[in-house]
C-alpha cells in the first residue's frame, strides 16, 4: 500500500470528505455493488401526493371538529366570572391616592387604604385571586437572572456565597443576603383582603388561603429552606434579609411549611412572569358548601396595605378575582381562533370542492376527447 | 498515445539547467577525483501533514482559517468576554462539536498516512555494499546506493536500471499504482556494464528532480581501468520509479538517484485544485443575506433599546437596580456591547450545523453512486468510483457537456477492417479467410480480381508485423487474472492463443490483423524481432532503433536490419504525416481509399518504408545516438533527426482500424440533449472520422445543417485566411442568432423551436486562430461571435484538438456569459487538461490507462452510464441538497424570528425566549436527523420516471430551486411561521392563568410553548415535503419528535448541579397538564402548516400532473407502466379521474 493513497485533498479546516472511495479504491476494485435495497435506493416506499382527494376530506373534519372546540372555548371562557379592580390610586378620587403619594420602603407605619366594590353575581366554585401588575418588566434579562437557585433549593454555601448573578442584591453591608437578587428584593409585599358586606350590615372577612398557590414541583422541589429540621431562625444565622423586605425570610409566615424559602407567596414571586403585564395567584377562595356560592353577589370591601410602589415606574396594581374552568382562566382569545380556523377550513374545503367539480368534469371531457 | 503531464507547478526548464551527479555505489569515479558526497535528502517518505506537537494549534489554524468557522469562533469568543444573554456553552457546544469530529478525521486521517508512511519508510530493502548485500530499512537508502529488487516488490527509490536477471537486459514493470496502467512496461538496462558490479565504476549525471513521469534525461561515465570513459545515454526507459512494480523478472540491480521527497511519485503528490459547486456559491449569497438580517436586527434592537431607556423609570427601576460595574461603564461602549449581545442572541439564525449537515449529506449521498450496481460493468468488474463529493449536485445542473471521442463514445476496442495495398483494396471476412489470401470485395473503388503484387502484399504485412512496440505476454497462468482490458486474447487464431500488450490499442488491432492474414508477429528476442510468415518459416529482424511515436509527430517508425543485411525502415502514422513524405504519384491512388475509410468512421493509418544504404544507417545512427547524449534539447534533438530520416520514404498502402460505438452511446447522447444539454465532441481525430462518428451517434441529424469552419474551408474562398475567418463566422452568426427565431425561455431553446437545426465544425487551426487573433480587439470578437454560434447549434465538433486546446475550450465556455455549468467526460490522458478545467470531470474506465480516472470527479466505467449518472443521480443530488439548504435557512429564520419579537416585550434586554439547552439542542438534535434523512433518500419522482423523461432533467435546470425566488418563498414562509408561534401565545398569555387550579405559567413556559410548536411544524413541514417514505424517515421524523418531547421531560425532572439555574424545571410537564396549551400547540401547527399545503395542491396543476400528461401524449406504453405502479393507491383511488382540480 503506498502512502500516497491517503492524499487528502485539502484541508483547510472544514471537513472535507473525499468520495467513499478515498482509501479503498482497491478494495472498491472487482467487488461487484451488492444489490440490496439500501443500496440501490430502492428501499420500499410510501409516496403520498396530497391532492385534492386528500385533501379535501381532511379540511372538512378539521373544520367540524374546530369550530365545536371552538365554540366550547369561547362558552367556557364567557362563564368565567371575573372581576378587576385596578387600586394603583393614581386618580385623585381614588381611595389609594394618597398611600402612592408618600410611599417610602422605610415608612414605620403601614399605609393602608379600602376599596369597596360590587359583585353582580355569585361566584361559584373556588374563586381565584390575583394581583396583577402592568408595565413591571420581570422579563427583563437583568432581573431574570439575578436570582441564585442552589441558594433557593437549600444550599449552606449558597447561602452564605450568593452567586455573582445576584449583584448588585447580593450582600448588604457585608452579609449574604438570603434570599438574594432583584427578583426577590422586589417581592411584591401588598397585603390584599375582602371583607363581606352581610345585607345585615357586618363585615366578614371572607378566609383566603395561601397555600396551593405554587406549583407543585416548586414547592416540593426547587424550594428547600436550608435546613429542614433545624430552628429557620438558627439556619439563616449570618444573613441578612433582602434591603426591601420588612422582615426577614424566616418570619414569612407561622405556618413552619409555608415559612422560610418554601413561602408560597414568595415561590409564585420567583416564577418569572412572560410579559410586563401580569398577573399571579394571591389567594384562594375555597368553596365551603354546596349551598352557598362562594362569594355571594353584594358589596364588598377591598383592604390594602399599600407598600408597593409602582408610580414611579408608571405601573399600575390590580386586583382580581376570577373562577377557573378547564382551560384556565378567562381568554376568549382560543375560542375565537378555533372557531375561524375551523371556519376557514371548512370554506376552504367548500371552494376547493367547487372547483374541483367544474375543473374536474372539464378535465375529464378533454381526456375523453383526446 | 499522449503521455504529457501537464506541470503546472514546476518550472522545467529551471530546473533543467543544473544536474546532480551521483557515484555509483559511493566510488569515485577517476581514481584522481575525491568523491565530495553531495548532500542529498533521505529516502523518507512524509506524507503526513502533522506530528504529535503540532496536530493541535496547527489544525485549529487550518480549521479556523474557513469563514464560516472563523465567524462562529467570534461569536463564542463575544458570548466569553462580553455579558451575554446566552451562555458561551449554546455556541461553543455545536462549535466544538463541529471541531472535533473534524479534527479526529484528519487526525485519522494524518495517521493513516503515518503508518502508511512507516510502512513504506521501515520497508527491508536489500542494499548491495562493497560486495557484500546488506538489509536495510527504505529509509536508509541513499543516492548512489546499488539497490536490489525481487519481483512483485515495488522499487523503494527512483533507480537507474543497471542489471537484470533477464537475458535481454530488459525487466518489465507496472505503474498501476502511479498512473493507474496495468500493462507491463519494459524497461532497459544501461549497456555495456559488465556483469559485476561491484567493480562497476561510474558516475551518473542526471537532471534535478522533476515531476513528469514520463521525462528523464541523464547521461552515465563508466570508468574502466585506466581507459577513457564510456558515455552513455538515460532516459525513461532506463529509469525505475519508485512506487511501480517489478513483474516478470526475478531480480534487477539499480542505482539510487532519487530517494524520499525527491522521488518522481512524490513529487507528484500536489493535490488537485479544489473545485467548488454552485450550490455552495448560493449557500453564500443566502448567507449573506442572512448576515444583512441579522445585523439589521441587532441594530434595530439596539437602536430602540436606548430609545425606550430614554423615558424616565425604564432604564432601572427601583426593582432592578444595574451593579456599580454597569453604572460606570462608558455609554457608547455599553451600546456597542449590546449590539454584540443581539447579535449573539440571534446568531442561531445562520447556523453551524447546516455546514456539518451539508457535508455528512455530500459525503453519506456519494456512497449510493459507488454502490450503484447499473454502474457495475461485468467486464472489468467495476461500478463506479466517486473522487470527491463536493459535486454531487452539480451532475444535476450541468449545461454543456464535452466528451472525448475515442474510447469515449467509441470503444477504443479496435478491430482491424481492411486495408489498401498499393491502391488495392482488401476486406477481411471474417473466419472465412483462407491463411494465405485475402477476400477481395466488390468495393466501388477497387478493381475486382485484382491485386497488388504478391511482393507488394507481403512487404505491407511484414511492415505490419515489424512497426510497433508491440510485446508479446509470456503465459504466465497466476498472472493472467491480474491483467485487464489491455490484453487483447487471440479471437479468431485457432493454433496459438496469443496476448498482445501495448500502449495503444491501433497496434495490437493492426499486430492481430497481420496475424489474420498470415504474418504473426513472435516476439521480440534479444533486439531481434521474430516473425512466422504464411509459409510458416520463422524470419529474424534485428531492431536497430524505434524512432517513437509522438503527438506532433503523429507517425512511428522503426529500423530493423533484415537476414539478407539490408538495412529497412518502416513507418506508419497519420496520413497527414505520411503523404507528404512520400512519393505523390503514389499517394493519389491510396488517398482515395484513405478518404473513404475516414468518413466510414474507420481510424486509418499510412505504411511506408525505404530501404537505407549502409553509409545512411551509419549517419542515422551517429544522429540518434548523440541526440539521445544530449542533456540539454534532448527532444528537439531527437525530432530533428527523425524528421530528417522519415523523409523520401514509399508508401505500401493503408490500414482501417474500426472503433466501435460504445454501448447505447446515441440513445444516450439523445437523452443528454433531450435532457437541454449542449454536446460538444473534442477529439484529436480527423474531422470526417469525427463527423461520421457524430453521425452514428446521432448528434448530427440527417437534417442538421453543418456549419464548418475548418482549414479547409478557410482555404476554399481564395482570400486571406483571416479575411474569409471573418466573414464566415459573420455569415454563421447572422444564420444562426439573428435569423433564428427569438427564443420564449432560455430553458426550452433548441428543444422546442421546431426550425432548423444547426451543427458547428470546427478544427483544432482555425479555433487558435479565432482564440488567438492577431488584433486583440478582433479576437475578442471572434471570441464572442464563435461563442454564440456555438450557443445556438445543438451538437458542435471539435477536431484535430490539442489537450490543451480541449481544456482552452471549455475554459471559454465556462467563462461564458451566465457561467454555466460544464462537463468533461474522457478516458485518455489527452482528456486530463479538460477534465481538470470543466466543473464536472467524469473519466471513462477504458484502455488509455487510468490517468483520466485519476483526475476525474466520479469515474464510471461506460459512456452509457452517464446517462443515469445526470438524469437520476444528480437530478436527485441537486433536489436533495437545494431542498436541504433552503429548509435550514428556513428553520432557523423561524426559530430565531420569535425570540425577535420578544425583545419589544422585555425592553430590548437581550432575554432570551428559549432555554439553553434548546437554543443549543435545536439544531443539533432536535430537527438536524429528518432533514439530513430526506436529503439522503428523498425520489420526489421515481428514478425510472426520471431516465424515462430527460425533459424532466430541464425543470431544475440553471440553479432553478435556489435561485431567489424559491428563496424568498422560504423566508416568507419562515416569517411566517415566526409570526404565527410568537403572537399566537401571546395572545394566549394575555390571560397567564391557563391551568385549571389557578396557578400561572411564566416566561419559561412561554418559550417552551412557542419551542414545541416549533420543533413540530418544522418537522411536519419537511413531513409534507417528504415525497418519499422510506422506513428510515418515518423513524427519524417520528423518532425526533419522540425524542423532543422525550427530553424535554428528562431536562425538566430533575435539578441538575451543574446548572446555576434551573430554569425549565418541571415546566414541560406542567405545560402538557394544561388544556389550554394543548389546544394552543394543536392549533398554531395546524395555521402554520395550511398555507403550504394549500400551496402545494394549487402547484400541483402545472407540476406532476402536467408532466403525466406529457407523459400520457408522448410516452410509449412501457414508460407510462412504471409510473402507475408506483403511483400511490390513494392517488388512484379518488383522484385518478379527477386529479386535476384547477
Amino acid at each position: 500500500m503506498m502512502a500516497s493513497v491517503y492524499n487528502a485533498k485539502d484541508e483547510d479546516g472544514h471537513i472535507s470528505v473525499s468520495g467513499p472511495s478515498g482509501g479503498s479504491a482497491a478494495a472498491m476494485r472487482g467487488k461487484r455493488p451488492e444489490n440490496t435495497a439500501f443500496k440501490q435506493q430502492r428501499l420500499p416506499a410510501w409516496q403520498p401526493i396530497l391532492t385534492a382527494g386528500t385533501v379535501l376530506p381532511a379540511f372538512f373534519i378539521i373544520g367540524l371538529i374546530f369550530i365545536p372546540i371552538g365554540i366550547g372555548l369561547y362558552v367556557t371562557s364567557n362563564n368565567i366570572k371575573e372581576f378587576e379592580i385596578d387600586y394603583t390610586g393614581v386618580d385623585m378620587s381614588s381611595p389609594c391616592f394618597n398611600c402612592s403619594q408618600n410611599l417610602s420602603w422605610n415608612s414605620s407605619r403601614p399605609c393602608t387604604c379600602s376599596i369597596p366594590f360590587h359583585l353582580d353575581q355569585p361566584y361559584e366554585n373556588n374563586v381565584f385571586m390575583y394581583y396583577g401588575l402592568s408595565n413591571f418588566y420581570q422579563n427583563h434579562r437583568r432581573y431574570v437572572k439575578s436570582r441564585d437557585d442552589s441558594q433557593l433549593n437549600g444550599d449552606l454555601d449558597a447561602l452564605t456565597k450568593p452567586s455573582k448573578e445576584c449583584e448588585p442584591y447580593a450582600y448588604h453591608e457585608n452579609k449574604p443576603i438570603a434570599p438574594c437578587g432583584a427578583i426577590a428584593n422586589s417581592m411584591f409585599n401588598d397585603t390584599l383582603e375582602i371583607f363581606y358586606h352581610d345585607p345585615n350590615g357586618t363585615r366578614v372577612p371572607v378566609p383566603l388561603t395561601s397555600t396551593g398557590i405554587a406549583w407543585w414541583a416548586d414547592k416540593h422541589v426547587k424550594f428547600r429552606n436550608p435546613s429542614e429540621n433545624l430552628n429557620l431562625t438558627a439556619a439563616f444565622q449570618g444573613t441578612t434579609k433582602p434591603v426591601n423586605w420588612r422582615r426577614p425570610v424566616y418570619e414569612m409566615d407561622s405556618d413552619p411549611h409555608n415559612n422560610g424559602f418554601i413561602n408560597e407567596d414568595f415561590i409564585v414571586w420567583m416564577r418569572t412572569a412572560a410579559l410586563p403585564t401580569f398577573r399571579k395567584l394571591y389567594r384562594i377562595i375555597s368553596k365551603k358548601d354546596n349551598m352557598v356560592p362562594t362569594l355571594q353577589r353584594g358589596n364588598y370591601t377591598l383592604e390594602v396595605v399599600y407598600n408597593y410602589p409602582v408610580r414611579s415606574f408608571d405601573g399600575r396594581k390590580r386586583m382580581i378575582l376570577s373562577t377557573i374552568s378547564w382551560m384556565g382562566g378567562k381568554n376568549p382569545f382560543l375560542g375565537i381562533a378555533y372557531i375561524t380556523v375551523g371556519s376557514v377550513c371548512f370554506f376552504l374545503g367548500v371552494v376547493l370542492l367547487i372547483i374541483h367539480h367544474k375543473y374536474g368534469n372539464r378535465n375529464n371531457s378533454a381526456n375523453n376527447s383526446n | 498515445m499522449l503521455r504529457r503531464r501537464l506541470n503546472r507547478l514546476l518550472n522545467n526548464d529551471e530546473r533543467r539547467v543544473d544536474s546532480r551527479t551521483i557515484f555509483v555505489g559511493h566510488r569515485s569515479g577517476s581514481p584522481n577525483d575525491a568523491i565530495i558526497p553531495a548532500k542529498f535528502c533521505d529516502n523518507r517518505i512524509v506524507s503526513s501533514k502533522y506530528t504529535v506537537w503540532n496536530f493541535l494549534p496547527k489544525n485549529l489554524f487550518e480549521q479556523f482559517r474557513r469563514i464560516a468557522n472563523f465567524y462562529f469562533l467570534i461569536i463564542f469568543l463575544v458570548q466569553v468576554i462580553v455579558d451575554t444573554p446566552t451562555s458561551p456553552v449554546t455556541s461553543g457546544l455545536p462549535l466544538f462539536f463541529v471541531i472535533t469530529v473534524t479534527a479526529i478525521k484528519q487526525g485519522y486521517e494524518d495517521w493513516l498516512r503515518h503508518k502508511a508512511d512507516k510502512e513504506v519508510n521501515t520497508y527491508p530493502v536489500t542494499v548491495l555494499e562493497d560486495g557484500r548485500r546488506i538489509r536495510k530499512e527504505s529509509e536508509k537508502i541513499k543516492v548512489g546506493d546499488v539497490v536490489e529488487v525481487e519481483e512483485d516488490e515495488t522499487f523503494p527509490c527512483d533507480l537507474i536500471l543497471l542489471q537484470s536477471s533477464r537475458e535481454d537486459a530488459t525487466c518489465f514493470v507496472t505503474t498501476a499504482s502511479l498512473d493507474g496502467e496495468s500493462n507491463h512496461k519494459s524497461h532497459y538496462t544501461v549497456s555495456d556494464i559488465e556483469r559485476d558490479l561491484e567493480s562497476l565504476n561510474a558516475t551518473i549525471e542526471c537532471e534535478q528532480p522533476q515531476p513528469d513521469l514520463y521525462k528523464f534525461v541523464g547521461r552515465m561515465h563508466i570508468y574502466k581501468n585506466d581507459q577513457e570513459p564510456v558515455v552513455r545515454s538515460l532516459g525513461p526507459e532506463n529509469l525505475l520509479l519508485k512506487g511501480a512494480t517489478l513483474k516478470n523478472t526475478q531480480k534487477i540491480y539499480g542505482v539510487a538517484v532519487y530517494t524520499g521527497m525527491e522521488t518522481k511519485m512524490a513529487l507528484n503528490y500536489q493535490g488537485k485544485s479544489q473545485k467548488r459547486s454552485a450550490v455552495e456559491k448560493s449557500i453564500n449569497a443566502f448567507l449573506i443575506v442572512y448576515l444583512c438580517i441579522l445585523v439589521s436586527k441587532a441594530l434595530v434592537c439596539t437602536t430602540l433599546k436606548y430609545v425606550w431607556q430614554s423615558k424616565p423609570g425604564q432604564d432601572e427601576p427601583w426593582y432592578n437596580q444595574k451593579t456599580q460595574r454597569e453604572k460606570d461603564t462608558n455609554i457608547y461602549l455599553k451600546m456597542f456591547t449590546d449590539f454584540l449581545s443581539f447579535m449573539v442572541l440571534f446568531n442561531f439564525i445562520i447556523p453551524v450545523s447546516m455546514y456539518v449537515t451539508v457535508e455528512m449529506q455530500k459525503f453519506l449521498g456519494s456512497f449510493f453512486i459507488a454502490w450503484d450496481k447499473d454502474f457495475y460493468d461485468p467486464e472489468i468488474k467495476e461500478g463506479a468510483l466517486v473522487n470527491t463529493s463536493d459535486l454531487n449536485e452539480e451532475l444535476g445542473q450541468v449545461e454543456y457537456v464535452f466528451t472525448d471521442k475515442t474510447g469515449t463514445l467509441t470503444q477504443n476496442n479496435m478491430e482491424f477492417i481492411e486495408c489498401c495495398i498499393d491502391g488495392f483494396q482488401y476486406k477481411h471476412r471474417d473466419g472465412s479467410a483462407e491463411m494465405d489470401g485475402f477476400c477481395v470485395p466488390d468495393g466501388p473503388v477497387s478493381k475486382p480480381q485484382q491485386k497488388a503484387g504478391r511482393e507488394k502484399e507481403e512487404l505491407f504485412l511484414r511492415a505490419l508485423c515489424l512497426c510497433h512496440t508491440v510485446q508479446v505476454k509470456e503465459s504466465t497462468d497466476q498472472n493472467d487474472d491480474q491483467i485487464d482490458g489491455l490484453v487483447a486474447d487471440g479471437e479468431v487464431s485457432l493454433q496459438d492463443q496469443r496476448g498482445f500488450i501495448a500502449s495503444s490499442p491501433d497496434e495490437v488491432a493492426l499486430v492481430k490483423g497481420a496475424m489474420r492474414y498470415g504474418f504473426t508477429f513472435l516476439g521480440l528476442e534479444s533486439k531481434n524481432m521474430k516473425i512466422r510468415n504464411s509459409n510458416n518459416d520463422i524470419e529474424m529482424y534485428e531492431l536497430l532503433h524505434v524512432l517513437n511515436f509522438d503527438p506532433v509527430r503523429r507517425r512511428m517508425s522503426v529500423i530493423v536490419r533484415a537476414k539478407s543485411g539490408e538495412t529497412l525502415l518502416f513507418c506508419k502514422g497519420a496520413d497527414s504525416s505520411i503523404f507528404p513524405r512520400v512519393r505523390q504519384e503514389e499517394v493519389e491512388r491510396t488517398r482515395t481509399h484513405v478518404e473513404r475509410n475516414a468518413t466510414e468512421g474507420y481510424r486509418t493509418l499510412c505504411v511506408a518504408f525505404k530501404y537505407l544504404s549502409a553509409e545512411e544507417y551509419r549517419q542515422a545512427d551517429e544522429g540518434l545516438r548523440e541526440a539521445r547524449l544530449a542533456l540539454q534539447e534532448r527532444e528537439e534533438k531527437l525530432m530533428a533527426v527523425y524528421n530528417q530520416l522519415e523523409t523520401g520514404m514509399s508508401l505500401i498502402g493503408a490500414t482501417a482500424v474500426e472503433d466501435r460505438l460504445q454501448e447505447e452511446a446515441a440513445e444516450t447522447m439523445e437523452a443528454l440533449q433531450g435532457a437541454g444539454m449542449k454536446i460538444w465532441v473534442l477529439t484529436g481525430d480527423k474531422m470526417e472520422t469525427a463527423k461520421s462518428t457524430c453521425y452514428a451517434c446521432r448528434l448530427f441529424q440527417r437534417n442538421t445543417e453543418l456549419l464548418e469552419l475548418t482549414v479547409r474551408t478557410l482555404e476554399d474562398g481564395g482570400k486571406r485566411r483571416e479575411e474569409r475567418l471573418h466573414d464566415l463566422l459573420n455569415e454563421y452568426h447572422k444564420k444562426t442568432v439573428q435569423d433564428a427565431p427569438p427564443f420564449k425561455g432560455g430553458v426550452t431553446r433548441s428543444w422546442s423551436c421546431a426550425s432548423q437545426d444547426y451543427g458547428f465544425i470546427i478544427d483544432g487551426a482555425t479555433l487558435s486562430m479565432v482564440l488567438n487573433s492577431s488584433s486583440e480587439s478582433s479576437s475578442h470578437c471572434y471570441k464572442n461571435l464563435f461563442l454564440q454560434i456555438c450557443q445556438n447549434c445543438t451538437a458542435v465538433l471539435c477536431c484535430r484538438m490539442a489537450p490543451l486546446q480541449k481544456a482552452q475550450i471549455v475554459k471559454m465556455v465556462k467563462n461564458s456569459k451566465g457561467s454555466p455549468i460544464t462537463l468533461s467526460i474522457g478516458d485518455g490522458a489527452n482528456d486530463v487538461s479538460m477534465i481538470l478545467e470543466a466543473h464536472v470531470g467524469i473519466g471513462i474506465k477504458g484502455k488509455e490507462g487510468r490517468q483520466a480516472v485519476r483526475n476525474s470527479d466520479y469515474a464510471i466505467p461506460k459512456l452509457k452510464h452517464l446517462k443515469k449518472l445526470l438524469l437520476a443521480h444528480g437530478h436527485l443530488y441537486y433536489v436533495r441538497i437545494a431542498h436541504l439548504v433552503q429548509y435550514f435557512f428556513y428553520k432557523n429564520l423561524c426559530f430565531i424570528l420569535p425570540q425577535f419579537l420578544y425583545q419589544f416585550f422585555c425592553g430590548y434586554s437581550q432575554q432570551p425566549l428559549y432555554d439553553a439547552a434548546y437554543l443549543t439542542m435545536y439544531n443539533i438534535c432536535f430537527t438536524s436527523m429528518p432533514i439530513l434523512a430526506y436529503s439522503l433518500f428523498e425520489q420526489h419522482v421515481p428514478m425510472e420516471v426520471l431516465l424515462d423523461n430527460a425533459t424532466l432533467y430541464r425543470e431544475i435546470a440553471k440553479n432553478a430551486m435556489l435561485r431567489w425566488g424559491p428563496f424568498l418563498y422560504w423566508t416568507v414562509l419562515g416569517v411566517f411561521h415566526g409570526l404565527v408561534f410568537f403572537f399566537g401565545v401571546r395572545y394566549l398569555f394575555t390571560n397567564p392563568a391557563l391551568q385549571d387550579n389557578g396557578q400561572v405559567f411564566g416566561n419559561w413556559s412561554y418559550g417552551t410553548i412557542v419551542f414545541t410548536i416549533l420543533v413540530f411544524t418544522v418537522t411536519l413541514t419537511l413531513a409534507l415535503d417528504t415525497r418519499h417514505w422510506t422506513w428510515i424517515n418515518h423513524f427519524v421524523i417520528w423518532g425526533s419528535l419522540a425524542f423532543y418531547v422525550f427530553f424535554s421531560f428528562f431536562w425538566g425532572g430533575i435539578i441538575w448541579p451543574f446548572l446555576s439555574q434551573q430554569r425549565l424545571y418541571f415546566v414541560f410537564a406542567n405545560m402538557l397538564s394544561s388544556v389550554s396549551a394543548w389546544l394552543v400547540i394543536i392549533l398554531l401547527i395546524l395555521v402554520s402548516l395550511l398555507p403550504e399545503i394549500l400551496l402545494m395542491l394549487f402547484r400541483k396543476r402545472r407540476g406532476p400532473n402536467a408532466r403525466q400528461q406529457n407523459m400520457v401524449e408522448s410516452g410509449t406504453g412501457d414508460t407510462q407502466s412504471p409510473r402507475s405502479s408506483a403511483r400511490p393507491l390513494l392517488m388512484r383511488t379518488f383522484s385518478d379521474e379527477s386529479s386535476t382540480v384547477i
